[in-house]
């Protein structure tokens, strides 16, 4: 049994009027099977909805699932709420970290731990434990501790933000990783120390759903699929070559436009 | 305001030998107010003639004052002759019979709280018959406080024991003509707690109302006053963090706090009055004048308080800077959710020299609350070196609410320094999910992100308040966002 099933899925944004006017749909059709031990890579142009496909996996209520199904881990997927899914091993890797003043990291992270913990049957840690494990996993991001004490992603750089989301992962050990363009706004030193990052957490027991526009990540972590996401449909599918073949063509040698790009081309 | 102690405690004391509680009839005076009245409460509390003419020349001054207008809330005219002025002990016949009869939301709050099943029952008013053990707590805190020469007491029995003092220090800092709840208060008040701290005397504990013997029927018109002679320190906590019903729909209390020469006060609030049903029924108007006065040298008065509830809240705890070097701090977080309003804030009136102030107001909206923050920092010409900071920051929960600052700078010494800073911000939809995708549940997230807004002034809070009040912050705003 695959540990995420996805059939058909629509999605829509926006107010829904009627049936027949169900707001704009940005998903329309997505077929997608990721067994444990895999990593995907979803690529696309801007526009495509890679960042709506992994927002409506963890549940983000902006959007609408008109149709369709997803299993996890057996279980009807969309019939859950958010936090149940994070409880459950699902964490997304925002494109934009969000800050959250006053509250600090150490804090914020010890409290998510905690129900993740609770839900798998495991006692909360304490301060000093989660303080040791805290340690070891900022290592591996080599970030700075007084990280820790700062207020949840605020006053951040764009690498920080990246490295924190990275760094949460690794404390909150996932079995379906969803990075949403995990690479933005990354220079090259950044994106491979956040790399490293997520191949030192790659395992038999764990999955990763990598959402980019670019290959040049895709060097850093090698996917076992590539696919090609257009227009809300999954166009082509193939393995890491797939990725390289989009790097020498663009996405227009697959016969897809770069929304923006189409734009500047007008 | 001031929540009375329903506690253990109280209940218990009703028939403690110091209760002064024993001869009143309930419902012994008609509603409405004129003299008589007054001579009536001043007789039954057997007071000096001093404070009965006191309690008169009040009442004749309010006769000419009009109730304020200018505050940023609404609500319907009171009807000053339909209230009844002595707060008598509350008729058995008409108090729920047990839990069952209580709003069960106020239960389910309690419930949140942690709080004991025997203590809900007090809380909501439930007729119970309770015998608790805990007169003795009370009892050796006093004679610890009494060692040390501390006099804490119901107002009441300070007038009796301590008249000098109360004579002294009564109206010194809220004349009685101060504004027209002040007046109304002046004239009426039915009872409160007296603290006098001797010289160079460091209170060893935190004083509480929850401690204080006798203090059942403070209520309505609540009065205190609080005197921290040179070199003392004391640190006063008032409130409950339980929501507490109470038939009596106006409040109007004053508050005086005089710190000497080198003296310290710190007053800590928790206020959490039934603020009314969802749509706004009900619900406690809370008018309040709170003032302190450093009248020393090196004198520190500071405020803290947590509102969360009445239905309506108009309060301005404030302080004179008189002595040179005096320090004054209001650090304030109100909440309105539903239908509350709040229009509250601070005075600080720097006069002696190099006095220091610092303002950190903290509002929450939510639903369809409005909150306004008014505060006014005035430096007298004598103040040189003056320096005052204030930061007015808003969270809105929702696009119902609403948030208003109205600050008042007025600066007569060019050496002074005053700055402010304000901010609103909005708890959004895209930070509560951000929480959730890491399994932390909605309650949780705006419980965290509140108080991590709000954290400047928890840090005041004594320990356990602290605790207690973040608590009550998340309840309060449940169901507010997502």
């Amino acid at each position: 049994m695959p540990l995420l099933e996805i059939n058909n899925l629509h999605a829509s944004v926006g107010q829904a009027l009627s049936p027949a006017n169900p707001g704009r749909e940005i998903l329309k059709g997505i077929d997608l099977s990721v067994d444990s031990g895999e990593i995907h890579a979803i690529m696309g142009p801007n526009g495509s909805g890679k960042s709506t496909l992994a927002q409506v996996l963890a549940g983000r209520e902006l959007y609408q699932v008109t149709s369709g199904t997803v299993l996890y881990d057996g279980k009807d997927l969309l019939e859950m709420a958010p936090e149940d899914r994070a409880r459950e091993g699902i964490f997304l890797a925002f494109q934009y970290p969000v800050e959250i003043p006053g509250v600090s990291n150490m804090y914020f992270l010890k409290a998510a731990l905690n129900t993740v913990r609770k839900n798998r049957g495991l006692e909360e840690l304490d301060a000093m434990d989660f303080l040791n494990l805290v340690r070891e996993k900022m290592k591996l991001m080599k970030m700075d501790q007084t990280l820790l004490n700062r207020p949840v992603n605020t006053g951040f750089s764009g690498g920080e933000k990246k490295r924190n989301e990275i760094f949460q992962m690794a404390v909150l050990e996932p079995r379906l990783a969803i990075l949403d363009e995990t690479d933005s706004g990354l220079d090259i030193d950044a994106l491979k120390l956040v790399a490293s990052g997520v191949n030192a957490m790659r395992s038999p027991e764990r999955a990763m759903v990598v959402v980019t526009h670019y290959q040049r990540l895709l060097n850093e972590i090698v996917p076992d699929y590539v696919h090609v996401l257009a227009d809300g449909r999954i166009v082509k599918s193939g393995g890491k070559e797939l990725a390289l073949q989009l790097e020498e063509g663009g996405y227009a040698s697959l016969g897809v436009y770069d929304e923006a790009e189409a734009v500047g081309k007008v | 305001m001031s929540s009375p102690p329903n506690t253990i405690e109280t209940l218990a004391t009703q028939e403690y030998k110091w209760g002064f509680v024993t001869d009143i009839e309930a419902d012994s005076i008609p509603r409405g107010l004129n003299e008589d009245v007054i001579r009536l409460i001043s007789a039954k509390k057997q007071e000096p003639e001093w404070l009965l003419e006191w309690r008169l020349k009040a009442y004749r001054h309010w006769l000419t004052m009009r109730e304020p207008s200018w505050a940023n809330v609404q609500y319907p005219p009171i009807d000053y002759q339909d209230i009844i002025y002595y707060a008598a002990p509350k008729s058995k016949n008409d108090a729920p019979k047990s839990l069952d009869e209580v709003d069960p939301e106020l239960l389910r709050t309690y419930e949140k709280l942690g709080i004991p099943l025997k203590e809900q029952e007090l809380l909501a008013g439930v007729a119970v018959d309770a015998v608790f053990d805990s007169v003795s707590v009370a009892t050796t805190f006093k004679e610890k406080l009494k060692a040390m020469g501390v006099i804490f007491c119901s107002f009441s029995e300070a007038v009796r024991e301590h008249p000098e003092l109360v004579r002294k220090y009564l109206g010194s800092v809220v004349p009685s003509s101060d504004n027209f709840f002040a007046a109304l208060n002046s004239a009426v008040f039915s009872d409160g707690s007296f603290c006098y701290v001797p010289k160079g005397v460091r209170c060893p504990m935190e004083l509480s109302t929850y401690f204080r013997i006798n203090a059942k029927d403070t209520g309505q018109f609540e009065r205190t006053l609080i005197v921290a002679d040179e070199g003392a320190y004391v640190s006063y906590l008032e409130g409950c963090t339980a929501p507490m019903r109470d038939t009596n729909q106006l409040h109007a209390a004053v508050v005086e706090l005089v710190a000497l020469d080198n003296a310290q006060i710190k007053y800590s609030t928790v206020q959490n009055w039934y603020p009314g049903d969802k749509e706004g029924r009900g619900g406690i108007y809370n008018f309040v004048t709170k003032r302190g006065a450093c009248r020393g040298v090196n004198s520190k008065i500071s405020w803290t308080q947590v509102e969360t509830g009445s239905a309506i809240t108009w309060k301005y705890p404030s302080c004179l800077l008189m002595g040179d070097n005096s320090v004054g701090e209001f650090y304030s977080v109100a909440v309105t959710n539903n239908y509350q309003q709040a229009d509250t804030g601070t005075k600080m009136i720097h006069i002696g020299k190099n006095t220091t102030s610092t303002i950190v107001s903290k509002g929450i909206s939510a639903g369809h609350g409005q909150n306004t923050y008014r505060g006014a920092v005035k430096i007298l010409k004598s103040a040189s070196g003056a320096r005052n900071y204030s930061q007015c920051d808003s969270m809105l929960m929702g696009d119902q609410c609403g948030a208003h600052t109205f600050p008042y700078l007025e600066v007569k010494n060019t050496s002074a320094q005053v700055e402010h800073e304000a901010s609103t911000s909005k708890i959004g939809e895209d930070q509560i999910f951000y929480c959730r995708q890491r399994g932390i549940s909605t309650e949780d997230a705006v419980s965290m992100i509140v108080h991590g807004f709000c954290k400047e002034v928890f840090r005041e809070l004594p320990m356990e308040f602290a605790v207690e009040a973040q608590k009550l912050l998340g309840i309060s705003l449940e169901g507010s966002v997502g």
